[in-house]
């Protein structure tokens, strides 16, 4: 197998790297932000930029590689494009229901403590 | 593959490797459950990426579909996950 061009090799080590610090990124914002909401954020700098830049680096890989435009890995952008946006309002939406529901839960517990008390 | 690039695809993996870690530490710990569930779906996107890089580091386009259904399963994974989450069943 010959090798790659010298650039076409410095543009897609350069994408590959850069897509692996941002999930390494989107890691570490998921350990270290406070509260959940906060944490549905990082994961979609994985999903976005990162996703493109290991696609568009297969692209201009395989392009090179093969001789002729390879374009078929454009899918996995177009389908992870369609299942960030559910997951992320998906997800949002269970947390929020399940925080209203533990606060509400709460409330009935004091008010039964409050009863108790004054019965008492 | 020159050594360049396959040094570039090293490191690159290293990182997702990290970036896996430290997702594992929060779906183990995650105080709670939605915590765990996207824990869980980054935990399938990094894996996909990973398919992905490894189909440049041995210029086989075999890779490529694995990734394509890791990335469709990850999201009908994580909508059932977030359904049950919502509303306890997930086909009512």
């Amino acid at each position: 197998m010959s090798d790659a061009p010298m650039w076409v090799e410095v543009v897609v080590a350069a994408l590959l790297v850069a897509s692996g610090l941002l999930a390494l990124i989107g890691a570490l914002g998921l350990l270290w932000l406070k509260n959940f909401f906060q944490r549905m954020h990082p994961p979609a700098l994985a999903y976005t930029l990162g996703a493109w830049c290991v696609t568009l680096a297969a692209i201009i890989f395989f392009t090179e590689f093969e001789g002729r435009l390879i374009l078929h890995h454009w899918l996995i952008i177009i389908l992870l494009c369609i299942a960030a946006p559910v997951t992320t309002t998906l997800l949002a939406r269970a947390a929020l229901f399940r925080q209203r529901e533990e606060t509400v839960l709460q409330k009935r517990k004091q008010q039964a403590d409050n009863g108790e008390r004054d019965a008492g | 593959m020159s050594p360049f690039l396959a040094g570039a695809i090293t490191l690159t993996l290293a990182c997702y490797a990290l970036a896996m870690a430290l997702t594992v530490i929060r779906l183990l710990r995650g105080p709670s459950a939605q915590d765990r569930v996207l824990a869980l779906d980054y935990l399938y996107l990094t894996g996909m990426l990973v398919v992905l890089v490894l189909g440049i580091r041995y210029t086989s386009h075999m890779y490529f579909e694995a990734a394509l259904l890791m990335a469709l399963f990850g999201l009908v994974g994580t909508a059932a996950l977030a359904k049950f989450l919502l509303r306890g069943e997930v086909i009512e």
